[in-house]
């Protein structure tokens, strides 16, 4: 017994996604030659965040998932932040 | 939405779909350790980090992501090839996307050839006679981008073995969730790379 | 409604025998069968680590080296530790009784994911039997606690590599049921199981299996960098390389600490599914002891450095940690209240589960207060590494999940086997384990303010009189163990025949036969009240 799934992702949706993979990669590699001081590294996270989602959405399909599966990433996603971020209180003011 | 239950095994699509969602959570959670240890050190070590991510060879780094982000592509492809019953295309796609793995790996096998020929391995001479912060960053490259080149490994033999199953039909357009699911770790496998490219290779 | 099926002693149900001896169980998918095997393995492992916890207290019954070296000595309670959390309290009730009755609470046939569930009892076997290697092989037992710090973890030459490995794989087990769980609970609930009517045990199930998911891929990458730390020396928490060994407790803490609420949150789930029944009384607040399993999950996942007070953190993270620690201890608290308002002016019967159960709320209770000291820092500073630890955790985990642990197989025995065990050696015990309890741990708490070191084989000669007290408590808390054990072991094949409902309760297990059958529901039971609501539903014993 298989439920029915969404209609099959048109080929030329992936190809798009792809080529804004592309000139997101482009970009990235761009603007790190630029001195931006601090700033680099947030905007290189920036653009690999942007990036992520693309896949996260279009190749793996979440964009047309039940909301479920969407929350459930942004908890498994909050959670690693905050693994990271309370860390960080002790790094940072040692 | 719940089941009813026979005592056959069951088939629930959006089931083994949300159990692959959650193992990729482990995998997220798993590497975002080493992205924590990351984060800390390259905040304690911002210039050893910047030089020593001079040393790593920006052009295969930059490929090897172009490549990874086209087996993505091929993989997505194969999905919706199944389902609309091509079969032949779906294959061509897959056996792709283990090609692509195949290169990563090749492409990282140069690169490390490379730094350990010039002398840049754990625990090394050469690597002890360097800044802290370069002896860290080169631990956490090398722990971090070889767990990863394993899970490339692990993604392209799934990938193949789901290109034998739709030559052979165990995937079809009735039944592909496990095709989804292989994707679906490839796709992971494409986003911690994502996150690796800039962090290693593009630190100025 | 739901069916009732009727049973004698002679209808073993899931039990029975299948033609495939050996095979048809440790091959088997049966959700009740994987429960059964977990069970026989975690408590064998039980027993060898209470065997390992004996002989820490004879060593520690007198000052000096008593019965085994210093060195022996930390062997011991690292394998004791290791033992008892890795192989016995974390997988402990989720394993065994949340795949025995998790399935059976929602009204389905299995869980989600059947031969993923079986791999999970087999990681457990390799990787516990890994673990046990380390004893025989390399350079011998490792030496270094159970929480592998480093530097040491990383420089001593007992075998530290095979044992993580085998916590490591230990761990996927621990991952594997927490996803299986997961996708059972919101992928096969039967009809008219909205989350409303979930047992409370199930979102305690719950709460552990996100905890599972989330927190166990840290315990992996932490592991796995302490053996490549060895086999490769890359730096990672070596001050000479640049390198922080307070990050090591970070990692390590960021699993283990979480990983004590996927201890205690299934126990409290037991202790509210008996309370109702023993009480004949709806439980009291349902859904804030519902969320309050998540509550504890998400708040407990904040927490971890707590432990860390004195490693050198800074003194921001210090303040943060504590705030964060007193803001878990809000929802257990929740608990204890709803389960007290729940007990008052109900029709309490002392059968044994219940027993443990309130011993549970008792004992957990002084562990939750004893970590209130440990939670501020500056108290903190004066009791950390001292026994006060060690009785704080033994309160919780032992007391604590223990009890509950204990509560549930009494509890649950009758379904299991379709037998009674004998109430009164039972209840003698009980008895038995709950003063031997107190005695040995209370001590220790006393001892720890007084300033005793954990960890030491040797201490001095003013500590003497409490540990000669504590050794003998563990020696009557032992007898009441082995007691208990005995009495149950006798019951599964001497014990009074048990229909399918013996204690009265209203949830869906007790509709089956004692043992239930293989195919748990022939059609999908259709649920049109809560599990209870002993206000409504009539069942007699």
């Amino acid at each position: 017994m298989t439920e029915q799934a969404h209609a099959a992702v048109p080929y030329r949706t992936f190809v798009i996604v792809w080529a804004l993979l592309l000139v997101l990669t482009a970009t990235t590699v761009a603007v790190s030659r630029i001195h931006l001081g601090p700033l680099n590294i947030w905007v290189a996270l920036g653009i690999a965040s942007l990036k992520s989602a693309l896949v996260i959405f279009f190749f793996m399909h979440l964009k047309y998932e039940r909301l479920l599966f969407k929350l459930f990433l942004l908890g498994a996603l909050i959670t690693l932040a905050i693994f990271v971020g309370l860390t960080f209180f002790d790094v940072l003011y040692r | 939405m719940s089941e009813a239950g026979h005592a056959t095994v069951h088939k629930d699509y959006t089931g083994a779909k949300l159990g692959m969602w959650l193992f990729l959570f482990t995998e997220i959670i798993l590497f975002g350790g080493m992205f924590l240890l990351y984060a800390v050190y390259l905040a304690r070590y911002p210039k050893e980090f910047a030089a020593a991510g001079a040393e790593l060879d920006i052009v295969l780094g930059t490929a090897n992501t172009v490549i990874l982000l086209t087996g993505s592509l091929l993989v997505a492809v194969s999905v919706s090839a199944v389902r609309r019953g091509s079969r032949k295309l779906a294959q061509w796609m897959l056996w792709g996307g283990v090609l692509s793995g195949a290169l990563f790996l090749f492409n990282k096998y140069l690169e490390w050839s490379t730094e350990i020929r010039h002398g840049i391995y754990p625990n090394s001479p050469v690597l002890l006679q360097k800044e802290q912060g370069e002896i860290i960053f080169f631990g956490l490259y090398y722990i971090t981008l070889g767990l990863h080149g394993l899970h490339v490994f692990i993604g392209a033999v799934l990938l193949a073995v789901m290109a034998v199953w739709v030559a052979t039909g165990a995937v079809n357009r009735d039944d592909f969730v496990k095709l989804e699911n292989s994707g679906l770790y490839w796709h992971l496998v494409d986003l911690i790379w994502i996150f690796i490219f800039p962090l290693y290779y593009l630190l100025l | 409604m739901t069916e009732t099926h009727s049973a004698t002693a002679d209808d073993r149900g899931f039990l029975a025998p299948d033609g495939k001896g050996l095979f048809g169980w440790i091959f088997s998918t049966d959700h009740k069968r994987i429960g059964l095997l977990y069970m026989y393995a975690i408590l064998t492992f039980f027993l060898v680590g209470v065997a390992l916890g004996v002989l820490v207290r004879l060593e520690l019954i007198a000052p000096g080296e008593t019965i085994v070296s210093a060195q022996t000595y930390n062997a011991l309670f690292t394998l004791h530790g290791v033992i008892m959390i890795f192989f016995f309290i974390i997988p402990g009730i989720p394993a065994i009784f949340g795949n025995l009755f998790l399935p059976i609470h929602i009204g389905a046939n299995d869980v989600a994911f059947p031969r993923l569930n079986l791999l999970s009892w087999w990681l457990y076997i390799i990787g516990a039997s890994l673990a046990v290697g380390s004893l025989f092989s390399g350079g011998g037992p490792p030496d270094t606690g159970w929480t592998f710090y480093v530097p040491f973890s990383t420089q001593t030459t007992t075998n530290v590599p095979l044992a993580v490995f085998g916590v490591f794989i230990l761990g996927f087990s621990s991952i594997l049921t927490g996803i299986n769980f997961v996708t059972t609970v919101h992928r096969l609930r039967a009809p008219g199981i909205n989350y409303g009517r979930l047992t409370l045990f199930v979102w305690g199930l719950y709460a552990t299996a996100w905890v599972q998911v989330l927190a166990t891929p840290i315990l992996a990458i932490t592991l796995v960098l302490v053996i490549l730390e060895r086999l490769l020396g890359a730096g990672m928490f070596d001050p000479a390389k640049g390198g922080d060994p307070i990050m090591f407790q970070h990692l390590f803490w960021i699993y283990s600490h979480p990983a004590v609420y996927i201890m205690i949150l299934p126990g409290m789930g037991i202790i509210s599914e008996i309370l109702p029944v023993f009480a004949r009384k709806p439980i009291f607040g349902y859904w804030a002891i519902a969320f309050s399993s998540i509550a504890i999950a998400a708040v407990g996942s904040l927490v971890w450095g707590h432990h860390m007070f004195v490693s050198g953190m800074s003194d921001i993270a210090i303040l943060v940690f504590s705030l964060l620690t007193f803001l878990v201890a809000v929802p257990s608290a929740v608990k204890v209240f709803n389960w007290v308002a729940t007990l008052y002016k109900g029709s309490i019967s002392l059968d044994p589960p219940m027993l443990f159960a309130l011993t549970f709320i008792f004992l957990f209770s002084i562990g939750g207060l004893t970590g209130l000291v440990q939670g501020a820092a500056a108290t903190n500073v004066h009791v950390h590494d001292t026994h006060f630890i060690v009785g704080h955790f033994h309160y919780t985990m032992f007391g604590g999940t223990g009890f509950a642990f204990f509560a549930g197989l009494h509890y649950w025995f009758p379904k299991i086997y379709g037998r009674m065990c004998n109430k009164r050696v039972a209840t003698v015990a009980w008895a038995l384990m709950f003063a031997g309890f107190n005695i040995l741990y209370f001590s220790m708490i006393i001892l720890g303010l007084r300033g005793m070191p954990r960890r030491y084989y040797d201490y001095l000669p003013e500590y003497t009189d409490l540990n000669v007290v504590a050794t003998v408590g563990s020696w009557i808390m032992v007898t009441g163990l082995l007691l208990m054990f005995i009495n149950l072991f006798r019951g599964a094949f001497r014990g009074e025949p048990a229909g399918p409902n013996p204690w009265g309760g209203l949830t869906l297990e007790w509709t089956l036969s004692s043992p239930p059958p293989s195919e748990n529901f022939a059609t999908p039971p259709v649920i049109t009240r809560g599990p209870y609501d002993f206000d409504e539903g009539k069942s007699s014993p």
